[in-house]
């Protein structure tokens, strides 16, 4: 019963902060609603029995992915009006039709029990102990391959950024005069 | 506590998170749509790994390498839309059209 009073509460938190992260104006808004809506899916994880998952997603998205999007909103810019005419004729009315399929769709597939298995188990509690002696035995091997993943990101960035038009060839200077010559 | 109202609210976010991709022309606001649609998928993951009694934790497992790569397409995205904002002075998607045949 708690569990249900939980659900709604922050089912309901996190539809309105997806719906603010698509209609907000300004891009400011959007970032914080999707915060919102990623605090609520951890509450989420926590009534899932993932509490390790829900302090990954607090630290890593709400905490660090979410400030660098909010840096970069204030590098790119929040005072620009965003058009929102649509250009395309007929694809907004088909749209509509077919989110309402989706809709029904989704109504339909949800009165059918497509898992069976012992039902309302809470699950193994995914406990940092549990979880890490499962990703260091059975995931070894992918688990390096995010680490490989986030070596090629990290670099890949870090060269985007020292990217100058026109000095592709040689970029030994590019520390020096970081963002006097912007056109 | 069944699985069904989870999967309901991953497929509404999930919509929500389609919606903002093919309508926002601001490349920020695409890129936190895409983070909505990978919260959703995360939010069926775990519901499922929950109902299964799963004692691998191939749910949480999964999770944790989705937002993994979220971290790292994120970091790759926006330092493309800040080069695109440098030399375009706009994050509009809609005026990307370099690559346009």
């Amino acid at each position: 019963m708690v569990e249900l009073v939980l659900f709604i509460i922050f089912g309901l938190a996190a539809l309105f902060g997806a719906v603010t992260t698509v209609w907000a104006r300004n891009p400011v808004y959007s970032a914080l609603g999707l915060m919102l809506t990623l605090f609520s899916v951890a509450v989420f994880y926590v009534s899932n029995g993932a509490q390790f998952v829900a302090a990954v997603q607090v630290i890593v998205y709400a905490g660090a992915v979410m400030t660098l999007f909010l840096f970069v909103i204030m590098l790119v810019g929040v005072d620009r009006a965003e058009d929102r005419r649509e250009n395309l004729p007929v694809q907004r009315p088909l749209a509509l039709g077919l989110l309402v399929l989706f809709g029904a769709g989704v109504l339909v597939a949800g009165r059918f029990a497509w898992v069976t298995g012992a039902e309302g188990g809470r699950g193994a509690e995914g406990t940092v102990e549990a979880l890490g002696s499962e990703l260091f035995r059975r995931w070894v091997l992918p688990f390096e391959l995010t680490a490989l993943l986030l070596i090629i990101a990290a670099a890949g960035t870090v060269a985007l950024g020292l990217f100058r038009r026109g000095e592709a060839e040689g970029g030994d200077e590019g520390e020096a005069g970081e963002g006097e010559e912007a056109p | 506590m069944t699985v069904n109202q989870f999967l309901i609210l991953g497929a509404l976010l999930f919509s929500l998170g389609v919606y903002g991709v093919l309508v926002r022309r601001n490349a920020v606001a695409v890129l936190l749509s895409i983070e909505l649609m990978l919260a959703a998928v995360n939010i069926n993951l775990v519901a499922f790994g929950s109902l299964l009694g799963d004692t691998l934790h191939t749910g949480h497992i999964f999770a944790l390498f989705v937002i993994t790569v979220a971290a790292a397409e994120v970091g790759i995205g926006l330092a493309i839309v800040i080069l695109i904002f440098r030399n375009r002075s706009s994050a509009n998607v809609d005026e990307l059209d370099l690559m346009k045949w």
